[in-house]
């Protein structure tokens, strides 16, 4: 369905390139600011604002004002989503590159717009939370922040292959930016080790995506990029399987799956509160929904034979994320492991779900997780933030007793940090609860190590809650040393949001759920029939084709 | 139906009243100073009385049950949960136990929390725990009884650690989370287990399908939900969170810790019967758990000198007792066991909390003696309480008690019952040390606590009064005639075709009977002789036998083993994971890549000399390897 039935503008662009355009109006109002300097304007318009700090505030307004209006945009997009239709909604189709047939096409299914409306909303959530966070060369970290937002949310529009791999890479920029310009004293090392990571897998993908392309047109199907056309032809096996791997690969580092996820821990220490709830919240999520859109509508064959390969790294990424973040010493690495926890949910919920018939629970499970780990991990990392700018420091054990200078600030805390344990009721335990029926499906066993999973998240939130906010340290109260001031009324507006919907994805899922029987079930539908076919082993292929090559 | 809307009425508002007391307090509360429990407690005024409401419209419906699916919950794939509830008449006797208790002990917490620095905070858990506990027990599903489930756990924890200053407060806190999500892990692998098998987690759904379940997968579903249970009612291994838990204020302890949240686990059992009934090995294993953790907890209770502790003990050894009746088939003796018991522990843990108020602060039983005369009030309800508690005729636990003691010698569980008997002596020996300890002889405390020992005010005592009166009448109203009472009657539609033995009073029902009244009165007197009359023998009995003495007094030592086990070898296996594996290992080898992409980098500068007839040949050198590859690949 096009965007003029819908809703009578191109409203994906629009929604992709506020934050851009934001940037553009900062840009040209920095740029005339030493002529209207010049001219004795500054003056005026300073004293019109009734303070000397005009500039900061006017972008940071623009900044906030185009990231609203493009979640403000998005909720209505949802409104006029027709949840029913299997189509890509909201279709807007240009011929980009004519030569090759590329368009510029974009797009959205269920799963993409819920992954739009995480975007946008984390968005203009992270320019609350850092209005007074950056102290150094601050224009440039809004701006960034603002095109970051505009790439990322290209990635779950585009539905041309070429689009979507520019997205995919334009987005890597800000990202790198952001953490190594406005990151900790590791800075440099966490930016390059993400860049590196993250380029290998594109470069990966990249490889893939010209295999098969090219062999579409060998086949006399045309050149085309467009994702629903490319995902409707039947691979040769071989392809499949090695085409397989190389996005495979490309999502798993971005998830991040075991035991590629160590650029991840880094990233977050070092980035900046924005940079890791945006990491966090969004850029993990991206390698998931790459497995969604393209591992396994395109290589069906390939990817019911990784299933146990697949499957049995994920119950790892629980258990091993939860064990690790139970011995950490930063808050921020604490959390940090425990996103490859959670996202290990999301990755045995997507997998254990093709590999049974009519599975859909898993793969909507785990699309709930991804969803309900964008708002409370991204809370998380916002009150670590939060927490910092008053202690100057992440290390639980310079902490304790925390509460009673702070009490609505642990209040906060707790309530998150009960929707990452999986308390029901809220966001983390719905999701969780469905990826794992899918997984018990699958087998028993994984399932019952993965619920250890939940058993460990238990102990290292608690055990770190009542380490920082409660005391721990003897019978003697433990007075904190910092001056401090609880939350202020900025920092509560951030987080009522995701308040709000942990609640309510936690109490009525359906809202969310509705958006993804469609598009799950188009999904299952194409890898259905390789069910039915699969041969198995992928570990033992793959030792095979090594093998062949020496 | 008749009435079903005023039903349906009242049980949303059963459940979203505490809801709403929570919300408004923890927001607002603080400003409301010292009148914070005016909202909370009117709301749980109302709540109970509507819990009266659907105890009495149950009571004229018994055959056909309240359901309800207000609204579904979440719809994925092939599975559906809704929020729905039910009131069927073992809902109706939790719902009294429940509105009832939660209501005094709200009444009870204003006095006892007076000027407490959190006095806003423990009214809004308090509401928040009443929410959890009403959802536990109307849902009519089993995701919904996990959310309540949870949701009292998470409660639990808050008000253990509400004291969170004190170290001790937040660490058994914490205990109690973690324990019991030892425990939520079997229940929820038992629900998955539901789900795949039954294809729903409706109460009703799942057990008309009970019987076409496999006998194998029907035990790994009991014994999975019955972890949960083992985890929530404080059984062995997963006992050790509740005497801990007992550093919460004393009104938690009493309506958390005795009277509802820890009697879930044999409420979710008992709600699970038609599971169970098919399940003789699952039957057994619920037996065995209950009536070993009853003699097991019976035994460190009479070493204890925390006032508290020996309740908490005592509380354990009860819920065994419970299970012990559940797993011998005698269902309704099980609920009724639990129906009385939530009075008269609760009603002990409040008197011990008086005494405690009374004393300052003080807990040990050592430092205590001779309040009788000083906290009458005090003293007689918890005299009530503890002699229901032992099963004296015609206090509430002699019915209850002795129904599950009949049941287990007429089904020939004779092993069983000799421990139930035992039990329920230790029983009354620790119940009046405790009482003799704290009430009789002289006082042991100094000075300055014993010029300030006083009666709490009548907001605290009024509720013991109030509780005092079921724990001594309840047994006999619902429980006579043995076997044949109301309560069997009532619970007949939940637990149908329960085989059932006749209670004659001259024969074998009867003889238990005297039997064990006389047990009881011997261990009364066996706490008479050995903490009031002839004070020196326990001390010369722990000399005679350490280990037994040692034994009970470090709690079987199962708080060390833990220690060790489970949590030092976690966090070791754990660190060396981070260090070990993550750093050492996945880092290294990245690091590592990194640094010989370094070295040839600076192999390969050589490379570059400037000149361009090294330069063409590289090149000729590389389309040459191009083309050579791209041919073996493709096969051209």
């Amino acid at each position: 369905m096009s965007w003029q039935e819908q809703i009578g503008f191109p409203a994906l662009s629009v929604v992709t390139y506020l934050p851009l355009a934001g940037v553009l109006v900062i840009l040209a109002l920095h740029w005339l600011r030493r002529p209207l300097a010049k001219l004795g304007a500054e003056g005026a318009i300073a004293g019109a604002a009734g303070r000397q700090t005009w500039w900061p505030t006017t972008y940071k307004v623009i900044s906030l004002v185009t990231t609203l209006a493009a979640f403000a945009l998005t909720v209505w997009m949802l409104f006029a989503f027709d949840k029913a239709s299997p189509d890509l909604q909201f279709v807007e189709d240009v011929t980009w590159v004519e030569r090759f047939n590329i368009h510029y096409s974009f797009g959205i299914d269920g799963i993409a717009a819920l992954m739009i409306l995480l975007t946008t909303l984390l968005g203009f959530i992270v320019i609350i939370g850092s209005w007074h966070y950056v102290k150094d060369r601050e224009m440039g970290f809004f701006i960034s922040l603002l095109l970051l937002q505009t790439g990322m949310t290209g990635v779950f529009c585009a539905t041309d292959l070429f689009l979507f791999y520019v997205f995919w890479e334009v987005m890597l920029v800000p990202m790198y930016f952001i953490i190594g310009v406005w990151g900790g004293p590791r800075k440099i090392y966490a930016a390059i080790k993400f860049f590196l990571f993250t380029l290998v897998g594109s470069l990966l993908m990249l490889v893939a995506i010209i295999a098969v392309v090219w062999y579409v047109n060998r086949q006399g199907g045309g050149l085309t990029f467009d994702i629903r056309a490319l995902g409707d032809v039947v691979y040769p096996y071989r392809l499949q399987f090695w085409a397989f791997l190389a996005f495979f690969l490309a999502f798993a580092i971005k998830v991040p799956m075991f035991p590629l996820h160590t650029w991840l821990p880094d990233a977050h220490v070092e980035a900046p509160t924005a940079g890791s709830v945006i990491l966090a919240g969004v850029l993990l999520k991206m390698g998931a929904y790459g497995m969604l859109r393209f591992c396994l509508p395109f290589f069906p064959d390939a990817a019911v034979d990784f299933v146990p390969l697949v499957a049995a790294l994920s119950v790892v990424a629980i258990v091993y994320g939860a064990a690790v973040s139970l011995v950490q010493k930063d808050l921020k690495k604490l959390v940090a492991y425990s996103s490859v926890s959670h996202m290990g949910f999301v990755t045995a919920g997507i997998f254990a779900s093709i590999a049974v018939a009519g599975n859909a629970a898993g793969m909507e499970g785990a699309i709930l997780v991804m969803f309900s780990h964008g708002i409370l991990t991204g809370a998380l990392f916002l009150l670590v933030g939060y927490l910092y700018e008053r202690t100057h420091t992440r290390q639980i054990a310079e902490m304790g007793m925390l509460a009673t200078p702070l009490p609505v600030l642990a209040g906060f805390f707790l309530f998150f940090a009960l929707g990452s344990l999986g308390l029901p009721g809220l966001s983390g335990f719905v999701g969780e609860f469905l990826s794992l029926l899918g997984l018990f499906e699958y087998s028993h066993w994984l399932a019952a190590i993965g619920a250890l999973g939940v058993i460990l998240a238990a102990c290292y939130l608690l055990w770190m809650y009542q380490r920082v906010w409660f005391n721990d340290r003897g019978d003697k109260a433990v007075t904190p040393s910092f001056s401090m001031r609880d939350f202020s009324a900025r920092e509560i507006v951030s987080l009522l949001p995701l308040v709000v919907l942990a609640i309510w994805v936690g109490v009525y899922p359906n809202t969310f759920l509705d958006f993804l029987h469609t598009p799950v079930q188009h999904i299952l539908d194409q890898v259905g029939p390789s069910i039915e076919s699969a041969r198995g082993g992928a570990v033992a292929q793959l030792i095979e084709a090594t093998r062949g090559l020496f | 139906m008749e009435g079903t809307d005023a039903m349906k009425l009242a049980v949303a508002l059963i459940v979203l009243l505490p809801l709403a007391g929570f919300i408004v307090t923890l927001v607002f509360g603080k400003r409301m100073g010292t009148r914070a429990h005016v909202l909370p407690v009117a709301l749980v005024t109302a709540t109970a009385v509507l819990a009266v409401y659907a105890f009495e419209w149950v009571f004229r419906h018994q055959e056909e049950p309240f359901v309800w699916d207000a609204f579904t919950w979440l719809v994925a794939g092939r599975y559906e949960v809704t929020w729905g509830f039910q009131v069927d008449t073992l809902t109706g006797v939790m719902l009294l136990v429940v509105g009832i208790i939660g209501m005094l002990v709200h009444y009870y917490s204003i006095g006892y929390m007076h000027g407490d620095g959190g006095y806003y905070r423990f009214f809004a858990y308090l509401n928040l725990f009443m929410f959890a506990m009403f959802v536990l027990i109307l849902a009519n599903n089993f995701l919904l009884l996990f959310l309540g489930w949870e949701g009292v756990g998470l409660c639990s924890y808050l008000l253990i650690a509400f004291w969170f200053p004190k170290k001790t407060a937040s660490q058994a806190g914490k205990k109690a989370f973690l324990v019991n999500r030892v425990g939520d892990f079997g229940f929820t692998l038992g629900m998955l287990l539901i789900f795949v098998t039954t294809g729903t987690l409706q109460f009703a759904g799942v057990f008309d399908k009970a019987e076409m379940i496999g006998a194998g997968t029907l035990l790994w579903i009991c014994l999975l939900l019955f972890t949960g249970a083992i985890g929530k009612s404080a059984q062995f291994p997963l006992h050790v969170w509740l005497p801990d838990a007992m550093e919460g204020p004393t009104p938690v302890s009493a309506l958390i810790h005795a009277a509802t949240m820890v009697n879930a686990g044999v409420y979710m059992v008992a709600r699970s019967y038609p599971l169970f009934m098919h399940s003789n090995t699952a039957m057994l294993v619920v037996m065995v758990v209950g009536t070993f953790t009853a003699i097991y907890a019976a035994y460190i209770a009479i070493t204890q000198n925390d006032i508290k502790k020996v309740i908490a003990y005592s509380t354990v050894s009860s819920l065994g007792f419970m299970f012990m009746a559940l797993g011998a088939g005698a269902w309704a003796a099980g609920i009724f066991y639990l129906f009385a018991h939530g009075f008269f522990k609760g009603l002990l843990f409040l008197c011990s909390g008086s005494v405690i108020h009374a004393m300052g602060g003080e807990q040990d039983m050592r430092k205590m003696g001779g309040l009788r005369t000083r906290i009458p009030v005090t003293f007689w309800t918890m005299m009530v309480g503890a002699v229901a508690l032992i099963g004296v005729f015609p206090f509430a636990g002699f019915w209850a008690k002795d129904e599950i003691l009949f049941a287990d010698f007429t089904h020939h569980y004779y092993v069983v019952w000799v421990v139930g008997v035992v039990t329920a002596f230790l029983t009354a020996v620790f119940a009046f040390r405790m009482m003799f300890m704290t009430f009789f002889g002289e006082s042991r405390a100094d000075a300055e606590v014993q010029a300030h020992v006083h009666e709490s005010p009548k907001v605290m005592t009024i509720p013991l009064v109030l509780l005092a009166i079921p724990a001594a009448a309840l047994g006999v109203v619902v429980g006579w005639p043995p076997e044949e009472g109301w309560i069997h009657t009532f619970l007949e539609p939940v637990f149908f075709d329960v085989e059932h033995e006749e209670f004659a009073w001259l024969g074998t029902g009867g003889a238990l009977m005297a039997f064990s009244l006389v047990v009881a009165l011997v261990g009364v007197y066996v706490a008479y002789v050995m903490y009031l009359k002839r004070r020196e023998l326990p001390a010369q009995l722990a000399a005679r036998v350490p280990w037994a003495y040692q034994a009970s007094l470090r709690k079987m030592y199962m708080d060390e083993v833990y220690e060790v086990a489970p949590i030092r070898s976690t966090i070791a296996f754990s660190n060396w994971l981070w260090t070990g594996f993550d750093v050492l290992v996945i880092d290294g080898i990245v690091n590592g890549l990194a640094r010989l992409w370094d070295w040839v980098g600076a192999a390969l500068r050589q490379l570059q000399t400037g000149r361009v007839q090294n330069y063409a040949f590289g090149i000729f050198a590389g389309m040459l390897a191009l083309v050579i590859v791209v041919g073996c690949i493709w096969g051209v």
